[in-house]
């Protein structure tokens, strides 16, 4: 998995090094890249991420060993205040995934989650990123919408779950409505904060360059917030899944957070675990989809 | 390229009767007060001070981001009222937009004239290559070292062929080294694209060196102290700083900053109760004694 991140390693040194002498002509001066043999080039990338091996290493060991530990509490089903004696053990879970997998039941449950996750982060991303360029922009409509917001903002979306069941003709709609609502206001929030923080001289700079008002927003402050953008969607990503797990929980009928909860009331145990860990690895995969979509669109920081 | 020559004869800054004066909580303060300074068309000026004497706000003022209280900004009999491209600005900080290339940063003022994309790239490549910059066209500004971001600056504030081009302490965030080799960049492009330049610094060498004219700001609040030609020949060379001319010019540059400068931090040391320097403060006598 991290393998063509690390081949891309070596060559984005390059310009860096070669950046460095200050003097007009530029580089070839200071990095004698000499045509070299396969053995020094191996040599020299594994120099250069070493660092990244290293923590690939720690990582996978770290996971083994947190899946032995697991193994073992539950096999000699430890009490020691905390109770093991009901918990799946490891390949318990595994055996219920391989079951799970060819089972369209199960894997409903996940295409649902996981489209309500699209549809309720797709709708806070479109209207939550635009409010809050317009509302660092404009003054006036930051005063309008800035204090409903904050009154807002603290409520968990979880307590509007009986709200969203009276707003909403449907459940299904009213679970879209909890997640938007969970990841919009990490949203707003970010994307005001990275206007705030917009370098007043860039925009001095657009100005004396001819740059009006709408080019000023287009070129200046929606590239200069883009960082904070995809810190608050990274963020409202996080809470989105809390949202609608909870959302399904309580109120659902399909999707993974539901499946999870009937598990439990089946006393399908190692339902229970799967059911958690898919949850955790489709929260991981969708972060790490929008920090890729980070890289695209920013890619003057992805070189750094 | 051949627009940007023809400016030449344009350029001439006009400030007659100027003020600035800012509210606080204690009433307005007086930044800038009673200043008239000139820049012929193709003359390159250079304004000196004590910091905080307001040359920067003078520069703004030209360049239309600050608005004059009384008194008024002329370029060639046209007012001042707004920023734009006509008058090109380099800015300390660099200012370049870090999410654009180099040639992106420079392109951006022909794109926001509407310029068409290759049209400006070529002209883009062609300034850039003035400057020595070809090779870095596709970097980001965060890989460029200091001199080279500046160097962009300045190329990207010519681009759209302004009728002038206005300097705040461009050079102030460089190393000494860098410095002269920008000065000496700026002055062949100074001489080539035949523009008028309004240049602030606070290093008496480097307005001698690049101006035909210098201007000499007092302390806040800041006026014009001395209006000072340098009749040094062109082309400019490093070694001519050590020529009597140039030593004897700094002499007198140098004692009339002083002076401001030392007015400026009296009103400070009177301000703390240090009495026991007794510091008198006009007069040549004082200078002379530091």
């Amino acid at each position: 998995m991290s393998s063509p991140a690390l081949v891309r390693h070596p060559e984005d040194n390059m310009p860096a090094t070669a950046a460095l002498p200050e003097a007009v002509p530029p580089p070839a001066t200071t990095t004698p890249a000499t045509p070299s043999s396969f053995g020094t080039l191996a040599l020299r990338w594994y120099r250069l991420n070493q660092g990244r091996l290293r923590a690939t290493a720690i990582g996978v060991i770290s996971l083994l060993a947190f899946l032995l530990v697991w193994h073992l509490l539950t096999t000699y089903r430890v009490v020691f205040f905390v109770r093991f004696t009901n918990v799946p053990s490891p390949l318990a879970v595994y055996a219920s995934f391989t079951k799970a997998i060819h089972d369209p039941h199960f894997l409903m449950h996940v295409v649902l989650s996981c489209r309500r996750i699209f549809i309720g982060f797709s709708l806070a991303a479109i209207v939550g990123v635009p409010l809050g360029l317009v509302m660092g922009r404009f003054k006036l409509v930051h005063e309008v919408v800035f204090p409903v917001a904050e009154v807002l903002r603290p409520i968990p979306a979880i307590a509007w779950v009986p709200m969203a069941i009276m707003l909403w003709p449907t459940n299904e709609q009213s679970i879209v409505f909890i997640t938007f609502l969970g990841s919009f206001f990490p949203i707003l929030v970010n994307t005001l904060h990275g206007m705030s923080l917009v370098d007043p001289v860039l925009v001095r700079a657009a100005q004396c360059l001819g740059a009006r008002e709408r080019a000023i927003f287009r070129e200046v402050y929606f590239p200069a917030s883009l960082p904070h953008i995809f810190t608050g969607l990274t963020v409202g990503m996080g809470v989105a899944w809390v949202s609608l797990i909870a959302a399904e929980m309580i109120s659902g009928q399909y999707g993974i957070g539901y499946f999870t909860w009937e598990a439990y009331s089946l006393v399908q145990y190692a339902d229970i675990a799967l059911g958690m860990i898919a949850i955790g690895v489709l929260g991981l995969g969708s972060s790490v989809l929008i920090r890729g979509a980070g890289h695209l669109v920013m890619p003057w920081r992805s070189t750094r | 390229m051949s627009e940007i020559l023809a400016s030449g004869s344009k350029g001439h800054i006009e400030v007659r009767n100027f003020s600035l004066s800012y509210d606080s909580i204690e009433g307005p303060v007086q930044a800038v007060t009673d200043t008239q300074i000139h820049v012929n068309p193709g003359e390159f000026v250079s304004i000196v001070g004590p910091s905080g004497c307001g040359k920067s706000t003078l520069l703004n003022a030209v360049a239309g981001f600050l608005k004059p209280t009384t008194g008024i900004v002329t370029v060639d009999g046209e007012r001042v009222n707004g920023p734009s491209a006509e008058r090109g600005m380099v800015f300390q900080q660099y200012s370049l937009f870090p999410w654009k290339t180099v040639r992106e940063n420079v392109e951006f003022g022909l794109k926001m004239r509407g310029m068409p994309r290759s049209q400006r790239e070529r002209a883009a490549r062609t300034l850039l290559g003035l400057a020595g910059l070809e090779a870095f066209e596709k970097h980001y500004p965060e890989k460029l070292s200091g001199g080279m971001k500046q160097r962009v600056g300045i190329v990207r504030a010519l681009a759209t062929g302004p009728k002038v081009l206005l300097l705040d302490e461009p050079f102030g965030a460089l190393d000494a080294q860098t410095r002269v080799i920008m000065q000496q960049i700026l002055t062949n492009m100074w001489q080539r694209l035949k523009i008028s330049v309004l240049f602030v610094t606070h290093d008496i060498d480097e307005a001698i060196f690049l101006s035909d004219r210098v201007y000499c700001m007092t302390a806040r609040p800041g006026s014009i102290k001395a209006e000072i030609p340098i009749p040094l020949e062109r082309p400019r060379q490093q070694s001519m700083m050590m020529s009597s001319e140039f030593l004897a010019l700094r002499r007198g540059l140098m004692s009339l900053i002083r002076e401001e400068s030392l007015k400026a931090m009296g009103g400070e040391i009177n301000d703390m109760g240090m009495q026991g320097l007794n510091i008198e403060l006009h007069g040549h006598s004082l200078a002379d004694v530091i």
